[in-house]
């Protein structure tokens, strides 16, 4: 059975001016320690969609199935992370990480020093007690991913995380986040814009259409690729005939 | 020389020069203070003002020393400071409750905003007389006037804070299925603190005023009731050294908030 189901998925903005289709029948199925790229023109729907598969929003027809359940019942069992880091001003790093801990009702000494076990091993030593101002841009990033890997997600929603961050940091972050997710086994949807970076880091690409949103197409990513990390596949012979396929679908996209 | 000692040096001299200028800042503030009060005691003594009308520092200090002698000072500014201090307290909360229920209820917000613009708009001194006749003459209705002045403006100025924090950390709450309640707690309030901060600053001025004017109604005892006896039988030191113990403690309160502004915003 596959971790997750988008069955039918029909959603229409309404505004007082009129209501517009942001996604049209979209159906996908993903397998559990699956890593898929959603790729698109911007007002394609991506975001939408996670936020459909993360229960924030409720899509106006069709299901989305984890584990073929409803998803207001799995809600705990996804994790979002958003472009910026949104790491709480106010909280210290280690009031921020153990947040979802905390609001889920997993909190305990076990589930805490599990937490602050996973945030050193990403990196971050020292940083339990400091706020999040006093830190650069990529080390939030990271302790963002610890604070939505702390409560031990299923399925990770990742909204173009990487954007946000300088290309060196981004590339560095990649790699980390790739090789935590394989690690624990998590599945995990990004969303981006760019189209190296869904290569580097997924399983299968969906490619889709814009307004309404629609899968245009499913790329699957050659083994000899998903089998390196993130940066390793950059300078693989096999990405670039990639790039320059999914460049093309890219372009036909744009101008139909 | 190495590059260390260098650096040294020049972090020295940036010291000494910050240190420099505090000090000029400081030696100006108190000039300007020393000059103002020769001035005014000079041109009271000249006669180039008249010092029935602008008294004198000299006068003052008698007066002060002779109020507190017999206590009537110390009881008059205690029970102004009580309903200052009630005022400003009773005010700020409902002010931020009325905001929260605002925010909890979007449809209420809708529906009493042109209320809130008139009641914002309404100078709230001219209800004195009115919460007089209805609370009685006495503190009940002073701490009321100190209160309602700044209720209403609290609550505008909270509530558009709350609808201003950035809906994403509601969305990283939701992620973990966390609870409306939950979302004020964590993210609503905490993000607005700098802005409840800075509306209490505003809040101690607006209190003094509704305070003195309540007293100024009510006529019986205070800071406020003071000014008004003083301006009756032209006594205007009384009036000059009732002013003077206003600016102080008004200040004083304005510093405790800048102090509690620094316990309660973290990490900005």
């Amino acid at each position: 059975m596959p971790i997750l189901t988008v069955d039918q998925v029909m959603h229409a903005y309404v505004t007082n001016q009129s209501a517009v289709l942001a996604l049209d029948h979209l159906s996908l199925n993903v397998e559990r320690g699956e890593f898929l790229s959603f790729l698109g023109p911007s007002g394609c729907g991506k975001t939408t969609l996670l936020s459909i598969i993360a229960g924030l929003i409720e899509p106006t027809k069709g299901r989305v199935l984890i584990e073929g359940k409803e998803i207001y019942t799995m809600r705990q069992t996804i994790g979002y992370m958003l472009q910026h880091d949104y790491l709480f001003p106010w909280k210290t790093i280690k009031q921020n990480v153990t947040l979802g801990l905390k609001l889920t009702g997993k909190y305990s000494e076990k589930t805490e020093k599990q937490t602050l076990a996973l945030l050193h091993q990403i990196g971050l030593r020292d940083v339990d007690d400091r706020y999040p101002n006093e830190l650069s841009g990529g080390m939030r990033q990271r302790a963002a991913l610890v604070r939505t890997l702390a409560t031990d997600p299923k399925i990770l929603l990742l909204d173009e995380p990487f954007s946000a961050l300088d290309y060196q940091t981004k590339l560095k972050l990649e790699d980390l986040v790739w090789e935590t997710l394989k690690q624990y086994r998590k599945t995990a949807l990004l969303v981006t814009h760019d189209i190296g970076e869904a290569i580097a880091m997924s399983d299968r690409i969906v490619l889709f259409t814009a307004r309404p949103g629609k899968i245009q197409k499913i790329v699957t990513v050659p083994d000899s690729l998903k089998a390196c990390t993130p940066f390793q596949a950059r300078q693989h012979p096999d990405f670039p005939p990639l790039f320059q396929m999914i460049w093309k679908e890219l372009e036909n996209i744009e101008q139909t | 020389m190495n590059k260390h000692e260098w650096l040294q040096r020049i972090y020295d001299q940036h010291l000494s020069h910050e240190k420099r200028e505090k000090r000029i800042v400081r030696l100006f503030q108190i000039m300007i203070m020393v000059l103002f009060f020769s001035l005014w005691e000079i041109a009271s003594r000249f006669r180039w003002i008249d010092p029935l009308l602008f008294s004198s520092p000299s006068s003052v200090w008698h007066l002060l020393i002779t109020k507190l002698r017999d206590h009537t000072l110390l009881a008059h500014t205690t029970v102004t400071l009580t309903e200052t201090v009630l005022g400003f307290i009773v005010g700020t909360i409902i002010g931020v409750c009325f905001a929260t229920m605002l925010w909890w209820f979007p449809r209420v917000s809708k529906i009493v905003d042109p209320y809130l613009v008139i009641l914002n708009a309404m100078p709230k001194v001219a209800l004195g007389p009115i919460l007089i006749v209805a609370l009685g003459p006495n503190m009940t209705s002073i701490v009321a006037m100190g209160a309602i002045i700044s209720i209403i403006i609290t609550t505008i100025v909270v509530y558009t804070s709350f609808k201003e924090v950035d809906a994403n950390y509601i969305k990283v709450l939701q992620t973990f299925g966390a609870t409306k309640r939950q979302w004020f707690i964590e993210a609503i309030l905490p993000a607005s603190f700098p802005t409840i901060i800075s509306t209490l600053k505003v809040n101690v001025g607006l209190s003094w005023v509704g305070v003195i004017v309540g007293e100024f109604l009510v006529s019986k005892q205070g800071l406020g009731y003071m000014i008004i006896y003083g301006f009756q039988v032209f006594n205007f030191t009384l009036v000059l050294l009732s002013l003077l113990m206003i600016a102080l403690l008004s200040s004083i309160m304005y510093q405790l908030v800048s102090w509690l502004e620094k316990k309660l915003v973290k990490g900005a």
